[in-house]
């Protein structure tokens, strides 16, 4: 999986041509417990890299999810909003919560790959 | 000052059972307590409400106070609190409220008159894991002689909550099955003394069970055995409470609530609205004659979004009316669901206000209480 990238947030942003799909990683959705919340970034939203971009609530509190990358939404996971669980089933598959149009491709380049959030995480 | 951050956290007689079944520990109240177990709160609140949950509250204060007889020690204690203990009969047990001189709520505690004829004279009184020490010190300083305040720090307690609660505690004190909602018992369970109460904080049938701290363990292994029981977290202990409407100090009751304004003036007795003789009972007359200047309300949001502690209540017209005081997701409500503190005018049943999450209005309509109906068992 080189095309997916992660931050110290615990977002991942898998990546097709200019389109970036994104969400939150097992690791923070086993952290954040039930998630029984989510709302989705709105369509047509340009966000800045590390901007607040959706948010996701368990039943003790609600967390911010950052944008990993700056670009326009083109698409938000709108059956989150009725199936906010699908977020601790399939995080990093059908728990996706948006896509965005990549405005500068160099903001991978500070993300994290696969190997390296691996590396993350065993530090935590 | 000590910083309540960097004090080492106390832990219950049953930490190592926490850690073995795979808890989550986190610091509550200065103590290292579960909040969820593997399966997540979810599924531990949806286990309470259909079958039974085992919970550890030993952080919580125990105490006993000892007088001549049971008048003495009533009226001893009504000078702080404004329940009516004196009618209280023997292994009855009552909610009440430490209370200020301004009306305002120190903290809410329960109230049991030993069932015991030798004990006559003896009432036990369990406080908030985080307000025992000034609870403690509150009660010596103000207990008049010729009344005894003995703390039972080397007493555990446990909770058992949920519709299968009394078939499974029954198995081991057969007594148990028909004791009524808030009454007690003492008795012993595979030859250890036990004192059992029928009461929770889950608005489900349960009990609570006092034990010494060396036994806790034993008891909690032999009821986590029975197929109907599971350990509950913390977390699952907030959100059935929010459900059941009940009052988490700190949250909806501090120094600044009275009693009516919180709605609880269900626990002052007519004796005690008119002889007064409690703290702070000029405020709660004329609150209970003129009507208190904001009152607890249920509130439930209209969409999915929870509208969590802090959470600003607008009118219709956008001024602030209130604020969130516990706010979340209702398990078994499968819905959002908070209570907070509105002015008066605004706390009728059926009231539309906004909640600003995030900085959007969402609708949301004042509402009854409990979000979920209370199964308590009467008799």
């Amino acid at each position: 999986m080189g095309n997916t990238h992660y931050t110290k947030d615990h977002e991942y942003v898998r990546v097709d041509g200019d389109v970036a799909t994104f969400g939150i990683t097992d690791y923070a959705q086993s952290q954040l417990g039930d998630v029984v919340f989510v709302e989705v970034p709105k369509v047509g939203t340009h966000l800045k890299q590390g901007a607040e971009a959706a948010v996701v609530e368990s039943v003790k509190a609600a967390s911010e999810v950052y944008a990993p990358v700056s670009g326009e939404v083109i698409e938000a996971n709108s059956a989150l909003e009725g199936a906010p669980a699908t977020v601790n089933e399939d995080p990093e598959g059908k728990g996706w919560f948006g896509k965005i149009k990549l405005s500068n491709q160099s903001e991978l380049a500070a993300l994290m790959n696969e190997a390296d959030y691996k590396a993350y995480l065993s530090t935590l | 000052m000590t910083d309540p951050a960097s004090a080492p956290t106390k832990r219950t007689p049953l930490y190592d059972l926490h850690v073995a079944l795979g808890a989550r520990i986190v610091p509550f109240a200065g103590y290292d307590m579960p909040v969820q177990y593997p399966t997540g709160i979810l599924t531990e609140h949806q286990w309470t409400r259909t079958e039974a949950g085992l919970f550890d509250v030993s952080h919580m204060g125990q105490c006993f106070l000892i007088g001549p007889d049971h008048a003495t020690a009533a009226r001893a204690l009504e000078t702080l609190i404004p329940a009516d203990i004196l009618n209280l009969k023997p292994g009855q047990q009552r909610y009440s409220q430490f209370l200020n001189e301004d009306g305002g709520v120190l903290d809410d505690i329960m109230v049991t008159r030993s069932a015991l004829p030798e004990e006559d004279g003896t009432l036990m009184v369990v406080v908030n894991a985080g307000c025992k020490e000034q609870d403690f010190a509150h009660l010596a300083k103000y207990l008049p002689n010729p009344i005894k305040l003995i703390l039972a720090p080397h007493r555990a307690l446990l909770a058992l909550q949920g519709p299968k609660a009394a078939s499974v505690l029954a198995r081991f004190a057969p007594e148990v099955a028909t004791m009524p909602f808030m009454t007690a018992l003492s008795t012993k369970i595979d030859g250890v003394p036990v004192h059992i109460s029928r009461s929770g904080y889950s608005g489900e049938d349960g009990y609570e069970i006092s034990i010494h701290e060396n036994k806790v363990r034993g008891l909690a292994d032999r009821l986590l055995k029975e197929s109907e029981v599971k350990p509950i977290g913390l977390g699952a202990r907030d959100s059935l409470r929010l459900e059941a409407g009940l009052c988490l100090y700190g949250h909806e009751l501090d120094l600044t609530t009275s009693p009516v304004e919180a709605a609880i003036q269900w626990s002052i007795q007519k004796r005690r609205r008119e002889e007064g003789g409690f703290p702070g009972y000029e405020r709660v007359k004329r609150e209970l004659a003129e009507g208190p200047k904001r009152k607890r309300v249920g509130i439930k949001p209209e969409g999915r979004a929870p509208a969590r502690e802090g959470t600003e209540i607008h009118d219709e017209a956008g001024n602030k009316i209130g604020v969130v005081t516990s706010g979340g997701f209702g398990p078994t409500l499968n819905g959002p669901c908070a209570m907070g503190y509105v002015d008066l005018a605004h706390a009728q049943i059926g009231t539309h206000v906004s909640l600003i999450v995030r900085g959007t209005a969402m609708p949301a309509e004042i509402t009854t209480m409990p979000f979920v109906p209370n199964r308590f068992y009467r008799g």
